[in-house]
């Protein structure tokens, strides 16, 4: 299987991690990602604030390069570069007299990474490389904002309470524990401008996670696992309660149950270490 | 973003435009009739669209489809640190409340999470009201409710124009000068917090220290030319 691959900004940068471990699994999978050439910025978070002809036109240019590799999918990681390309496809299709410079006539389909690896991977070929299952591991599904939202965009189904992480993590083995904060706001790009409310959301999906008696929160964004780990600390010294919380990619522990060998590489760039709550799990 | 010297020239030739639509008017009116507005006073088209359907125009959303059922404000995460609740937002549009609106830091503090425009019975996306109004606060001379997040978007933006990608270093440098306030940064800690933040970062190897351009550059300024005409 060969997709086009979209990293966006994030995932060569902040986000390091989660394209290390998303092209690792991918690769373990048989799946071939290839990065789309000379891809541009999709202008999230600020482009659709600024000017919405900007923002669709730069999400654009990403969908006529993956056009020219003459692959059908497009498979993008981050959650909001996903959210700003199905905007670009959206308003393209229902507006396309308000952007006449732009040439795409559609014929590319993109896909969030947790949908491409549920829906055309399959659960059935991953079960198949399992090394090791996750037994013991407390964990909540964090899904944020932007896969889901608006529906009518992304095409979701289950927006509000959505499952695919759930039964992703439930076949790796891990002990997934159902809450009702799976797509609840952490402020996304606020954090550079109004960090005090991203310290308050987060510390709220804290508590909310420890209280139905998580040990650790697992994400599919870059931007949510920035401010879950990055700012949990002023959390902490804030509150004054250490939470202590890892904040995997879901990915991590799909290469962890996989036995992919740079797995602890991954975990080291994480600012809440979440080695040592998998020793004591016996998983590394 | 820059504003737009087109379209204060189009705005121009709408005040031509009513000028002389008032006097065509005007010109039958009898003596005993009550006074015609002056017919001297050049309209602005913004003075004669109602500001929700300017709102309703620049986000594609029927802003007058809204009945007050307030799932927004009872679904949104931030409501605590607005100053005027999402539903309050848009009655105030429906009345013409341009200039509370478009001074409010609700409209900066909105991370268009788009739970409200999901649970919306009237199918409004709150979010994109908000990208409209955030644009039209820009254009207006209006005082901007919250000038970090409007400087953070031209800062992020300038770095996607020069290198078709984010270089976060550059953007953080630009956006930490212009913001304002770093002699307070330095005062209160912040600032030395941040950098030990951005030190971390580094060290993680999740902050590049060189920006990662593009070769199609050119074609991305294209788009940013391309953005400021009308569609």
């Amino acid at each position: 299987m060969k997709v086009s691959y979209y990293p966006g900004c994030s995932l060569h940068g902040t986000g390091l991690e989660y394209g290390e471990s998303t092209e690792a699994v991918c690769r373990t999978l048989g799946a071939e990602l290839v990065e789309v050439d000379d891809w541009n910025c999709c202008g999230a978070s600020s482009a659709h604030s600024a000017n919405k002809k900007l923002a669709v036109s730069l999400a654009a240019r990403n969908l006529i390069l993956a056009k020219k590799s003459g692959l059908k999918d497009m498979v993008v990681p981050c959650s909001a570069c996903f959210q700003r390309t199905k905007v670009a496809q959206y308003e393209l299709k229902e507006h396309p007299e308000m952007f006449p410079e732009v040439r795409y006539d559609g014929g590319v389909n993109v896909k969030d990474l947790l949908s491409f690896i549920n829906e055309d991977v399959g659960i059935e070929s991953i079960k198949g490389k399992i090394k090791k299952k996750l037994t013991g591991l407390k964990a909540v599904c964090y899904y944020g904002c932007l896969t889901m939202r608006h529906p009518s965009v992304t095409e979701a189904k289950e927006y509000e309470n959505p499952k695919g992480m759930d039964m992703l993590l439930s076949e790796l083995g891990a002990d997934v524990i159902p809450w009702s904060y799976k797509t609840d706001c952490c402020g996304g790009s606020l954090v550079l401008t109004n960090t005090e409310i991203v310290l308050d959301l987060t510390e709220k999906l804290f508590d909310k996670a420890l209280e139905v008696g998580a040990e650790c929160l697992v994400t599919v964004c870059p931007l949510c696992q920035g401010n879950l780990d990055q700012r949990q600390s002023d959390v902490s010294s804030r509150s004054g309660r250490n939470y202590d919380l890892p904040v995997f990619y879901f990915t991590e522990l799909m290469g962890l149950a996989m036995g992919e060998k740079d797995v602890e590489k991954w975990l080291n760039r994480h600012f809440i270490d979440p080695v040592k709550l998998l020793r004591s799990k016996r998983l590394i | 973003m820059t504003a737009t010297s087109e379209e204060l020239k189009k705005d121009e030739a709408a005040s031509v435009e009513a000028v002389s639509s008032q006097t065509e008017e005007g010109s039958g009116a009898g003596d005993d009739k009550p006074a015609r507005p002056e017919a001297s006073k050049r309209y602005k088209l913004s003075e004669l669209t109602p500001f929700s359907d300017i709102i309703s125009e620049i986000s594609g959303e029927t802003i007058n489809n809204c009945y007050q059922c307030k799932k927004c404000s009872n679904g949104c995460p931030i409501t605590y640190a607005m100053d005027i609740q999402p539903h309050q937002v848009i009655k105030m549009i429906q009345l013409g409340m341009e200039k509370e609106v478009l001074t409010s830091k609700t409209i900066w503090l909105c991370a268009a999470c788009e739970t409200c425009g999901t649970r919306c019975p009237n199918e409004i996306k709150l979010a994109d009201m908000m990208d409209a109004l955030r644009q039209r606060a820009e254009k207006s001379g209006y005082s901007v409710g919250s000038k970090r997040a409007s400087v953070f978007h031209r800062a992020f933006l300038s770095s996607v124009e020069k290198y078709g990608r984010v270089y976060e270093l550059g953007m953080m440098r630009e956006f930490t000068l212009k913001a304002g306030g770093v002699i307070g940064k330095v005062f209160d800690g912040t600032l030395i917090k941040d950098a030990k933040l951005g030190l971390t970062m580094k060290k993680k190897g999740k902050l590049p220290l060189t920006a990662d351009k593009i070769k199609g550059t050119g074609e991305v300024k294209e788009i940013f030319k391309n953005s400021q005409k009308k569609g």
